[in-house]
């Protein structure tokens, strides 16, 4: 969201709170909050459309989750008048929890998405103060089937509708992810959607090609290339042109040894070829933590072909960081610089394209989310 | 009657105690609303119940839902219940 010559700040979400980073004149950065402390926040963002505008999805631990709305860059907050909600009904569900935010189309300017647990989607025509239920999704008559309805605690962190991305040249056609679950797609604007798991194999299935039960962890869509998606699953690193409908294991390439699990990947915004991706362990017991304690991001050139380890700067050994889907991201500048935030409190940054990396800070709460932003001043 | 708000809601009130009214626990919480809006659904989820984590003491009782009925002079303690580390 940031130009490419502007100060770069990081809107950081953790399980206690939201924090600022901000790049000062010097290269060092500024720390800032805590905002809402105490409060577990899984995603904040700024809105591209108006850089002024902040959105935060927040869950204070004993209280129902809500939105947070700031307009002068996070200074200020206002909670959403009517945030996520399912409508009332016998039997009916409520919202745990809003996981993912995304900002509406370009030409949509009043429209934020949201992602919720238990996995259902929500929309907001007002700047993210109001939100609706999006019945196209959410009252689907196979979407209790889709998402495993019945079972929302038996997956770490819950079963999450995520990765809302929306393709760039036509408001109507987007994807999420759903843990569990699988990728689904709307070419009508949310009315309708359908399973587009094609490829992706899941051993744990009893049909691993099932057309949903899949894991999808982060889901991305290529700004400059929209038939361009690629998706770091709970199996392995995906890649789809759109076109053929089919997920390639591009996973493949990546070294035995490190294998390629992961839950965040961030694609290069000007280069479809490029995309990063964080592996963790996920042998026996999946740990989750960087194989071997010895962190690193690894980077393709070639859509997946190939990819090459970038480590220099975090710790040779005893570093098992967890990496979480929302935790990784890229800014707009160039060279690239791309940011992490880790479980164990640290964020990391690099300002030649995952080359090098300096750890920013330390010791913050658990970090849920990173996001780039570039705050007027 | 008197509400006695627990620390996670004083955002909304700026008191640790309130006066609200109604002839049941309902009425009371949409009282509560009209005065501080946005602290119903911090208490109360879609489903009109009252939210996993949250106890609200009627006198010495626990309430058991929002349709209890209230007398004039009941006092009103919401809490934040104890819920794990």
């Amino acid at each position: 969201m940031d130009s490419s010559d502007s100060p770069v700040s990081l809107l950081v979400s953790t399980r206690k709170g939201a924090f600022f980073l901000s790049e000062q004149p010097g290269g060092n950065w500024a720390t800032g909050g805590p905002f809402f402390l105490g409060a577990a926040v899984n995603h904040m963002l700024q809105d591209p459309r108006d850089p002024r505008t902040l959105l935060m999805a927040a869950h204070p631990g004993h209280l129902g989750p809500t939105i947070y709305r700031s307009t002068d860059c996070g200074v200020t907050w206002k909670e959403a008048s009517r945030p996520p909600a399912f409508p009332k009904a016998d039997g009916g569900e409520t919202v745990r929890f809003t996981f993912w935010l995304t900002p509406g189309h370009a030409s949509q300017p009043q429209v934020w998405w949201a992602g919720t647990s238990p996995p259902a989607l929500f929309r907001s025509l007002d700047g993210g103060d109001t939100w609706e239920s999006v019945r196209g999704f959410n009252e689907h008559p196979m979407r209790h089937t889709w998402i495993g309805y019945g079972e929302p605690y038996e997956i770490p962190g819950g079963n999450t509708l995520h990765s809302i991305q929306i393709d760039p040249r036509d408001p109507n056609h987007m994807y999420f992810g759903i843990s569990a679950s699988g990728v689904f797609e709307t070419t009508d604007g949310g009315e309708s959607w359908q399973p587009l798991n094609k490829g992706i194999i899941s051993y744990f299935l009893p049909d691993p090609e099932a057309e949903f039960g899949h894991d999808p962890h982060c889901l991305r869509i290529h700004p400059l290339d929209p038939d361009l998606l690629l998706t770091q699953t709970h199996t392995g690193i995906y890649r789809m042109e759109r076109r053929s409908a089919c997920w390639e294991h591009i996973g493949q390439a990546m070294p035995a040894e490190v294998g390629d699990i992961g839950f965040p990947i961030v694609l290069h915004p000007r280069d479809p070829n490029t995309a990063w991706v964080f592996p963790m362990d996920g042998t026996d017991i999946w740990p989750r933590t960087s194989p071997g304690g010895k962190p690193a991001v690894y980077r393709t050139q070639d859509r997946g072909g190939s990819w090459t380890r970038q480590d220099s700067g975090f710790p040779r050994e005893f570093g098992y960081f967890t990496v979480k889907r929302q935790a990784m991201t890229a800014d707009q500048r160039d060279p690239l610089g791309l940011y992490l935030g880790t479980t164990s409190g640290q964020v990391w940054a690099s300002r030649d394209e995952g080359e090098t990396w300096q750890k920013l800070v330390d010791n913050l709460p658990e970090i849920y989310a990173v996001e780039a932003a570039s705050l007027p001043r | 009657m008197k509400v006695i708000i627990p620390t996670q809601l004083r955002s909304y009130t700026g008191a640790a105690e309130v006066q609200a009214e109604g002839r049941t626990l309902s009425d009371l919480v949409a009282d509560l609303d009209r005065q501080f809006p946005g602290i119903r659904f911090r208490m109360v989820n879609e489903q009109e119940a009252i939210r996993e984590h949250i106890r609200i003491f009627i006198n010495q009782d626990t309430a058991a839902g929002l349709d209890q009925p209230l007398q004039p002079g009941d006092t009103i303690r919401i809490i934040g219940a104890l819920s794990g580390g």
